[in-house]
């Protein structure tokens, strides 16, 4: 029960300085707009893929886009913590690193599910107006959808955790995660179809985790996919499991 | 009984030996001091009894749990303030104290009777709902040590709990901390390297050196193991030999072009003294002080040891070492 109370207390703290750090919010609805509106609409008026527009066609990698950011970069606050040494305060206290973890975890993870939430509501009234055109998904993919992103969130949550539980400032963490985002984000085929891609790419996007995340959300927005959904869930998952592991190992080794 | 007690508590950094092989009893229900210079230990200490950091040998007793075996235990019968300020400065105090309410599994009823109490206890009362941004310094450590007491801790551990405040904010901690004292049923283990701190609160305290306790005992009976007034000269040359023969002089220092002489009952022998001294162009005497104790048995001034201090002692061993 202790276990318990910590995790939620943990999560308690998050969502408050979640919900008071509005510019957090706001960034992280406006850049994915930009990224649709803008780089999406400009390729768009010229470029379809497979019969989609293109600006239809990247909405489901935009979605992972903004996740995936939001997430990783959710690591920097333990950053934060062990500056302002609110750290200690939490590691003294009579639960174990694991529950941190966890409680650190549901936190972030929350964060990317509101911002989801925004971005999926975005898209039906942008599909709805034809500002994205042809845009067109009911409730049951809404929902497919907001669990892909949540199964997506806990892994890249962890991830940055990860990081910033080795490290001691945030301008290395910053350094570390702009190394890591960007292959990450290119090779998922966010913004191009996998199928025809030149033999030397094509393995490094499918060691890319993230690309079973977008392939899986293009297959329940748009109806088009390279995989069957349950192996894109299931690699998503196994892959979640095992970074959720690798993180608790990390917390249990973590300097004050 | 004893609230904390150490045995042969070791902990090493690579080459540096942070504590060497500590022993140390304390006492439930006192005001105890850890006295000493920076980097002389005292941190650490503080770190291994509250579990953060593992001992690299030896163990210590809190509440009478094992700090390597039963870490969960002791955690839950301590209280600690953190030397830097340790709460979110985004929450409210009240939210901050939400908080470790719950990482306490406190019950809610009890968690709020609690909150209410502690912001009486530190006077934070109107301002609970402020965010902890718009708090002085001084608040935010009234915040931090009514958060310390929140879960009803057998002992609760204050790291240099004025550092860094202005006089009238120090002042107004110590009573906070005489008053906790009194109010609740609680042992308090502070370190500092203030000798006012220790002088005030504390009903004893241990001087740390190096990692090794170099004295225990209260306040008055450390300053009696001088055994007598503290006498300071500034002479040209004096002659030792001849200051030594007198028998009322116990003791001779001589730092920095000043002579510490421990004498007995000064103002009667004082005259003696100066005849047999020459011409003395200052004197002062005062009754011995902590700083006189520390002195005594570090051999030197904790004052020295100050981060500036220290800093400037190693910019001119640079210096001569060219």
């Amino acid at each position: 029960m202790n276990e318990i109370n910590g995790i939620i207390a943990i999560w308690y703290r998050e969502f408050k300085v979640f919900l008071r750090e509005k510019s957090r919010i706001i960034a992280s609805i406006v850049n994915p707009i930009l990224w649709l509106l803008i780089f999406g609409g400009g390729l768009g008026s010229n470029v379809s893929i497979t019969g989609i527009n293109y600006q239809t066609f990247i909405y489901p990698g935009i979605l992972i886009q903004a996740v995936l950011f939001s997430s990783i970069f959710f690591g920097v606050y333990i950053v934060w913590d062990r500056k302002i040494d609110f750290l200690k305060e939490v590691l003294v206290a009579p639960i174990s690193r694991t529950s941190i973890f966890i409680g650190k975890i549901i936190g972030g993870a929350t964060d990317a599910l509101i911002q989801s939430l925004i971005l999926l509501l975005i898209g039906i009234i942008f599909g709805k107006l034809g500002i994205i055109p042809g845009l067109q998904f009911g409730l049951i993919a809404f929902f497919i959808s907001l669990i892909i992103l949540l199964i997506t969130t806990t892994s890249m949550v962890s991830i940055g955790l990860i990081i910033g539980s080795r490290m001691e400032s945030p301008e290395g963490f910053q350094l570390i995660t702009s190394f890591l985002l960007f292959p990450i984000f290119f090779l998922s085929g966010a913004l191009f179809p996998i199928n025809k891609l030149p033999a030397w790419l094509a393995p490094l996007t499918f060691i890319d985790p993230l690309t079973y995340a977008v392939d899986s959300l293009r297959n329940v927005i748009l109806g088009t996919s390279q995989f069957t959904l349950s192996f894109d869930l299931g690699i998503i998952t196994l892959f979640s499991i095992v970074i959720i592991i690798i993180g608790t190992f990390a917390f249990e080794k973590m300097k004050v | 009984m004893n609230i904390i007690e150490t045995f042969n508590l070791r902990k090493e950094y690579d080459s540096l030996v942070a504590l060497d092989n500590l022993n140390l009893q304390i006492e439930e229900g006192e005001i105890f001091g850890l006295l000493g210079p920076n980097g002389a230990g005292k941190t650490t200490t503080l770190m291994t009894l509250t579990t953060l950091i593992k001992p690299t040998s030896g163990t210590a007793k809190v509440n009478g749990f094992d700090i390597v075996r039963e870490p969960s235990s002791v955690r839950k019968s301590i209280g600690i303030v953190f030397q830097d300020p340790s709460s979110d400065d985004i929450l409210t105090g009240y939210e901050n104290l939400k908080l470790h309410g719950m990482l306490y599994s406190m019950p809610v009823t009890l968690r709020e009777q609690r909150i209410k109490e502690v912001l009486k206890l530190v006077d934070l009362e109107d301002r609970k709902d402020d965010q902890v941004k718009k708090y002085s310094g001084g608040m935010r450590r009234r915040l931090e040590i009514a958060r310390g007491l929140m879960h009803h801790p057998k002992v609760l551990f204050l790291d240099e709990p004025t550092l860094g405040l202005d006089p009238q904010s120090r002042e107004n901690i110590w009573k906070y901390i005489e008053h906790l004292s009194n109010e609740e049923k609680i042992s308090l283990i502070l370190t500092t390297h203030y000798m006012e701190e220790v002088d005030r609160l504390c009903g004893k305290l241990a001087i740390i050196d190096k990692g090794k306790i170099v004295a225990l005992d209260s306040p008055s009976n450390l300053k009696r193991i001088i055994g007598g007034d503290v006498v300071i000269m500034k002479i040209n040359n004096l002659d030792l030999e001849v200051m030594r023969r007198f028998p009322f002089i116990k003791n001779i220092e001589s730092k920095n072009g000043l002579y510490y002489l421990t004498v007995i009952n000064a103002s009667e022998n004082l005259q003696q003294i100066f005849q047999a001294a020459g011409k003395v162009e200052s004197v002062e005497i005062h009754s011995p002080t902590l700083n006189d104790v520390f002195l005594h048995f570090t051999g030197r001034e904790i004052r020295e040891e100050s981060p500036e201090g220290g800093w400037g002692q190693r910019v001119m061993n640079l210096r001569s070492n060219k």
